[in-house]
């Protein structure tokens, strides 16, 4: 077995870490440590030195939800009293607002409800498209098998039908952990990991790029931390259509599983690792919505070279009892604080101009 | 680039070597961005003096009054006296909240509070004799250096005579405030009406010769330079190879949040990057300090779990209760039970350790 120091020469010279060495990093290695591979690794990807954002809107069509996770605190049941599904005026509102503020992008995700089938989806993305000028990166993998399961198309079919309504791309949510033993601890009746790979795989193979999440600080061992990152690898080797890798902590108020809250030490060790172990996706973006941006502006030193999202507006965190709220003008304040050159970007990570 | 890692570099091997680090690396450590390698520096003295020692204090803030004539820029819990939301615990109230926590093995009771011209030195003697009375075992960390320099002028008595009295009737250490950055012209702008830092240091060189020993802090991420704050840590360093008397020094975030500098135009909080580098160049430059801590009150506890791979050794303590960071926007809890200290040091792979204000081992082995 080969010694700590040696691994990270290895993964920074941009040779490939296996499974194996990848936890005897997770396990092993002194926080410190990580984080200069990972920063070393980060400046060979991103010699610029810039760090990107997107200005974007979360829209959560409904919160009606009958897959019901342990860990999350945003789902209601149908005919519950704060029960909801947008409608059209509220969309429209939200979309012209997000426009207003600059926005590129909008990221609507929701619930598995029971009784929207594809029809509502194909709607709503021509209306949109119709409507605005803006990037759709919408519907995480469980949403898109729960409509295959709904409509009874394969999920290529369903894909390729929201692709033409207007969809371009997917967010990468709904991964939590790609092991199935944590799957059923904390979400029984979410899609198993493969069902959320074939997903990725077949929008990839349509052309459209995704991000990929990881959901950590529960019940999930430091090996299973890895297995998810070399399983999204894999996929990534396969098919490249992974255009960043987000992890993130589980908030534990307000849910069924509970707990406590991972540290920050534990984020910046999982991120350094994803930048560490992810040698072919090219971006690692913080998440100052579950870390604050305090945290995320250290993340930059640990291997992330995106701030994610301005999130205009944002849902599903908050109902756990986390809400940061950082405006624009903090995020690029706090991207040049730590030495970098703030920019905002696209969905595909195309630098916007500034005017 | 090649010239600030030189530069860096060379810090790296004084540090390396022990030696002695000098005003000129100091400014060179802040300028820099390089915030693992300042980290692992400061990470090499901390586990040099501490291995992976984690300390933490069980611990209860009571501030006695808001009601203060300084009026500083920077604070936003001072009050005038016919104010709303002006008050002045009785003795009585400070008794039954310290009783309310008598049977919680409390280690430490910090008391500061604005300076109010009501409160006569009889009022701090017979608060400290009840505080004593009630917890005989906990050490009384209370008044800043401001504080007691007030009772001083007050009673037309020396720094000396006025900390005695205060030892006399329980007194056992004096905490770190008042501080904020010892630059004239600063303090001209962050809070005019205080004693300047010659006296913050006269005061706290006063105790230490009587026995008491004291922390330090430096408020920053207001008006200061860079200059400035390593002056600052280099009086500090100054009076500690003198007297010896420091424990601690705690670097305090400023929040802006309804504070006077704020609609002055001083509206941003800290960076996470600023904290970071601010603790550990902090571990770099007071090399006679056993102690730097951070304070989760002010950064929040994720950054001070991770600030232990940067220098610090101390997370302060449970607390209970705290207003003067909450009254200027600070969002964090005013609470942490032990068991989420010891959770959060175990879980970064650090070694609590429960101790005293004097840094006895009250509890270890978790």
């Amino acid at each position: 077995m080969k010694d700590v120091p040696a691994l990270l020469e290895k993964a920074v010279s941009g040779r490939r870490l296996s499974l194996e060495e990848g936890i005897l990093l997770m396990e092993k290695a002194d926080l410190l440590a990580l984080g200069t591979a990972a920063n070393r690794i980060r400046q060979k990807l991103h010699p610029d030195g810039i760090v990107t954002y997107v200005i974007d809107r979360n829209i959560n069509y409904t919160n009606v939800c009958v897959c019901g996770c342990h860990f999350c605190a945003f789902y209601r049941r149908p005919g519950d009293r704060d029960a909801y599904v947008i409608d059209k005026p509220q969309l429209d509102k939200k979309i012209r607002e997000t426009l207003a503020a600059g926005g590129t992008e909008l990221l609507i995700q929701g619930g598995l409800h029971p009784s929207l089938n594809i029809d509502f989806f194909i709607d709503m993305l021509r209306y949109i498209k119709k409507n605005y000028d803006i990037h759709i990166h919408s519907f995480s993998p469980p949403e898109i098998v729960h409509l295959s399961r709904l409509s009874g198309l394969p999920v290529a079919d369903v894909l390729a039908q929201l692709k033409q309504a207007g969809l371009d791309s997917l967010p990468g949510g709904g991964a939590e952990i790609l092991v199935d033993r944590v799957r059923k601890l904390i979400s029984p009746n979410k899609i198993s990991w493969r069902q959320w790979m074939e997903v990725m795989d077949a929008a990839h193979r349509l052309g459209m790029k995704t991000t990929a999440t990881m959901m950590f600080g529960h019940v999930e061992t430091p090996a299973e931390q890895v297995k998810h990152m070399v399983r999204v690898r894999e996929q990534q080797d396969a098919t490249g259509g992974f255009t960043a890798f987000i992890p993130w902590s589980f908030q534990p108020r307000n849910t069924k599983l509970g707990g406590q809250t991972a540290g920050g030490a534990l984020y910046l060790r999982v991120l350094a690792m994803a930048r560490i172990m992810l040698d072919n996706i090219p971006n690692i973006q913080a998440s100052w919505v579950t870390q604050g941006a305090k945290m995320a502006q250290v993340a930059l030193n640990f291997g992330a070279n995106d701030f994610g999202s301005t999130m205009l507006e944002e849902n599903v965190v908050r109902a756990a009892g986390v809400s940061y709220r950082v405006g624009l003008k903090e995020i690029r304040r706090v991207i040049k604080d730590a030495g970098f050159t703030p920019a905002q970007r696209r969905t595909d990570y195309t630098l916007v101009e500034q005017a | 680039m090649l010239k600030t890692n030189d530069t860096l570099q060379a810090i790296a091997n004084k540090v390396e070597k022990g030696e002695r680090l000098s005003r000129e690396d100091g400014i060179a450590l802040f300028r820099s961005h390089d915030l693992l390698e300042i980290g692992k520096m400061a990470n090499m003295v901390r586990e040099r003096k501490h291995g992976k020692k984690t300390y933490f204090i069980v611990n209860r803030h009571i501030n006695h009054t808001n009601i203060c004539v300084n009026r500083c820029r920077l604070c936003a819990f001072g009050r005038d006296a016919d104010s709303p939301g002006a008050y002045v615990l009785s003795l009585e109230e400070i008794e039954q909240k310290i009783a309310a926590c008598a049977d919680q093995n409390i280690s430490e009771i910090h008391i500061v509070g604005g300076l109010n011209p009501d409160l006569k030195l009889d009022y701090y003697v017979e608060m400290l004799r009840m505080v004593r009375r009630r917890l005989p075992h906990a050490i009384i960390q209370s008044l800043t250096a401001v504080e007691v320099e007030y009772l001083a002028r007050m009673h037309g008595m020396t720094y000396r005579e006025v900390l005695s009295t205060l030892r006399d009737a329980g007194l056992d250490s004096l905490p770190g405030g008042g501080a904020e950055i010892f630059a004239p012209r600063v303090r001209q702008i962050i809070c005019p009406k205080k004693i300047d830092g010659e006296t913050w240091l006269a005061i706290h060189e006063a105790a230490h010769e009587l026995g008491m020993r004291t922390n330090a802090t430096m408020l920053y991420g207001h008006v200061e330079t860079i200059e400035e704050r390593v002056d600052h840590l280099l009086r500090l360093r100054q009076l500690q190879d003198r007297t010896g008397g420091f424990l601690t020094f705690i670097p305090l975030a400023f929040h802006p949040k309804n504070t006077a500098l704020c609609s002055m135009g001083c509206t941003t909080s800290t960076t996470g990057h600023d904290d970071l580098k601010t603790l550990a160049i902090a571990r770099l430059l007071l090399d006679n300090f056993d102690h730097i801590k951070a304070f989760w009150i002010m950064i929040g506890p994720k950054l001070a779990q991770v600030s232990l791979s940067f220098g610090v050794d101390d997370l302060d303590g449970t607390v209970v209760e705290e207003k003067i960071a909450h009254d200027a926007g600070a969002e964090t809890e005013q609470y942490m039970a032990r068991e989420e200290l010891v959770y959060m040091i175990k879980s970064a792979g650090y070694y609590p350790v429960q101790r005293d204000t004097l840094y006895n081992v009250i509890k270890e082995g978790f």
